[in-house]
């Protein structure tokens, strides 16, 4: 038996970076450092840990749709030990929202073969939380997502999601698409062994012709959402700070009279 | 006027306030048509109808708890074509974004996720959203098909405005992709007596700095001083101290209170990004140079140990 994975990772501005918007109301890939996603390295993990789980002979591919510089967020996943990586490119594809995104994904899953597709909770960009389930919605397979644990054995995926309200068990027959939260489970830093190999590692192009994608069907101005405008929040104005001289719960307590809290 | 269906987020028939505040929302935009679904249903007519839901479509099957969300795109599916509404409208649960993805591209239509505010539009509502951790504010709109948007909850006041909510019972055949996940088991959440996080007017949460689970005592006890929601730094959580349902932040809950207060906590981009928006910030940290303190309305450079019990002291004797 052989399980083939599919692990969708992002190219994200790093958020600790001066994020902001180009003239076209998208997002300035220039300006900051890029990288890949954290919370899909969350899911890279968790591939892995499937595939060193089971008896079956397993197969990973890291798959992302963005510019050239994403590159650098599928070698972060094969030097985590992915098997090889399919990068998604076309100057079309920019400005691409949730649902054209998760046209070029779900197109790109079917090319490459799939029994298992593994996601990130959410991007550290967009943070909509929404292509997991968009990706089962166009594949036509269960969705099992948000989880915090994930095995998979037999044919079968099961998961733990953490909800508002309650914990849930999930559970779902192959083919399936997943995705994890950073609750489950550190991930890996990449070895020295692990950089070297990945740079020896496949890595596909495939463009919208080779996915059979109209250019109409993506992009900026075939996008189902429209950005009017983006306006930076003014900085808060400077507050009152006092350092605790034995009376700074009291002070505090003061503060927070005045506003009518207490 | 224009009909505009909310999803009633609901537990046993009590309606969950997120979904009170999509009913004022949703006045701006048009006509309010609720859809609640599940056990308990029927008995979510009153509140919603107390808040401005013209009618109130149930549908009440075992599917909607043994499943995981897609039997609730259909039920949604159905009734925007009973209705042909001019937006959907839907909390932003983690749940509720996944509903909303799938009916959006079922319908041909977009999606904007995570709404602070909305707006009547010259070419349908106009979303404003809070991102990159709140640092810039945009206006969208959905531009295709019929507009399917989330809101955050504290994104508008309550507003109570009586209306027919008649109720009528919603017809849903469900899709074969309906079974595709079972819910094997469930474990309710304890109610810790506390307000719920998301939805608490004033939050007050501890980080690293509280130093051991032992030790958030002192921050639940200003919290009941407060009447306040515990909220928890990912540090807090990783360590163990606190639950992960508590946790404030990118990856776990996003708050707008009136009031928060963070004690210990550094103030890291994905911190900020689940509580820059609150309306008073005020935090207490022994380093003065932790990032937190550039958010504040009032900070206080001091050991939370000193500061936190003699406000909770203060609290308690102004309140009598
Ligand atoms: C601030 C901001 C706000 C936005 N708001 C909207 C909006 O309201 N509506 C809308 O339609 N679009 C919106 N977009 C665009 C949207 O984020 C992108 O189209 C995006 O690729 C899909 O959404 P996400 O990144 O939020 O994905 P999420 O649903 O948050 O990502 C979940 C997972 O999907 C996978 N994934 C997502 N994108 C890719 C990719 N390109 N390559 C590989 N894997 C991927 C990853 O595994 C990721 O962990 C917004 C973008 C930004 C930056
Ligand atoms: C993908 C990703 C997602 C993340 N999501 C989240 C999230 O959702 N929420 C979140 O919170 N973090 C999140 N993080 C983690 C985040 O980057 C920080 O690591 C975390 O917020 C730090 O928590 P902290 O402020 O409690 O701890 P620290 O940064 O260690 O800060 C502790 C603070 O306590 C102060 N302190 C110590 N002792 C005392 C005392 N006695 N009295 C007063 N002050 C004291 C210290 O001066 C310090 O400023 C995420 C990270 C990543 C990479």
């Amino acid at each position: 038996m052989s399980l083939r994975i599919v692990v969708t990772v992002k190219y994200v501005p790093d958020a600790t970076g001066d994020r902001h918007f180009a003239d076209d109301l998208t997002v300035d890939r220039d300006d900051v450092d890029g990288l890949l996603s954290e919370l899909d390295e969350y899911a890279v993990e968790q591939a892995l840990q499937i595939s060193e789980n089971s008896d079956d002979d397993v197969e990973i591919t890291v798959l992302t749709v963005g510019p050239e510089d994403a590159k650098d967020a599928l070698r972060k996943a094969l030097s985590m030990g992915a098997d090889k990586a399919i990068h998604v490119e076309d100057d079309d594809l920019h400005g691409t929202d949730a649902i054209g995104t998760s046209l070029v994904l779900a197109k790109a899953i079917e090319k490459a073969g799939y029994d298992l597709v593994v996601s990130g909770m959410a991007s550290t960009d967009g943070t909509m939380g929404v292509v997991p389930a968009l990706l089962a919605e166009r594949l036509g397979v269960p969705q099992v997502t948000l989880l915090s644990e994930v095995s998979v054995e037999d044919g079968t995926v099961k998961g733990r999601r953490d909800g508002d309200a309650a914990t849930e068990q999930l559970e779902a027959s192959l083919p399936a698409v997943v995705s994890v939260t950073d609750q489950s489970g550190e991930a890996r830093y990449p070895s020295f062994r692990g950089i070297m190999a990945a740079k020896k590692k496949p890595v596909e192009s495939w463009d919208l012709s080779d996915l059979d994608i109209d250019e109409d069907e993506v992009g900026l101005e075939n996008a189902y959402t429209t950005v009017e405008s983006a306006t930076e929040r003014p900085a808060r104005t400077a507050g009152t700070i006092v350092k605790d001289e034995g009376e700074g719960g009291k002070q505090l307590a003061e503060f927070l009279a005045g506003q009518k809290f207490i | 006027m224009a009909e505009v269906l909310v999803y009633v987020d609901h537990v046993d028939g009590a309606v969950r306030k997120p979904t009170l505040e999509l009913l004022t929302l949703a006045r701006r935009v048009g006509e309010p048509v609720a859809v609640a679904l599940g056990s308990g249903a029927g008995d979510t007519a009153a509140a919603l109808a107390e808040h401005g839901a013209v009618k109130v479509l149930t549908h009440e099957a075992a599917e909607y708890g043994d499943y995981l969300v897609v039997p609730k795109v259909d039920a949604l599916q159905a009734a925007v074509e009973a209705v042909s509404p001019a937006a959907v409208l839907v909390p932003s649960s983690a749940e509720g974004k996944e509903i909303a993805a799938r009916l959006a591209l079922r319908l041909g239509s977009g999606i904007i996720t995570d709404a602070v505010d909305l707006e009547a539009g010259d070419e349908g509502p106009v979303a404003t959203q809070s991102v990159f951790a709140a640092a810039f504010t945009t206006k969208s709109r959905v531009s295709k098909g019929t507009p399917v948007i989330t809101v955050k909850p504290n994104s508008a006041a309550v507003e109570p405005a009586p209306a027919a909510g008649a109720v009528e019972a919603l017809s849903v055949s469900f899709s074969a992709a309906a079974t595709g996940t079972k819910v094997t088991s469930r474990t309710a959440r304890e109610s810790t007596g506390r307000p719920e996080l998301t939805e608490a007017a004033i939050v007050v949460s501890g980080g690293r700095g509280v130093n051991g689970a032992e030790n958030f005592a002192i921050i639940e006890a200003l919290a009941d001083s407060l009447g306040a929601a515990v909220g928890a730094s990912r540090a807090a959580v990783d360590a163990g101290w606190y639950p992960h349902t508590n946790q404030v932040g990118q990856t776990g809950k996003s708050v707008s209170p009136q009031l928060y207060i963070a004690s210990g906590i550094s103030g890291a981009i994905q911190h900020r990004a689940g509580m820059q928006t609150s309306k008073t910030i005020v935090a207490i940290n022994k380093d003065a140079e932790a990032p937190i303190f550039e958010l504040v309305d009032y900070g206080v450079v001091g050991d939370l140990f000193d500061v936190v019990p003699q406000l909770t002291e203060e609290v308690k004797s102004r309140k009598g």
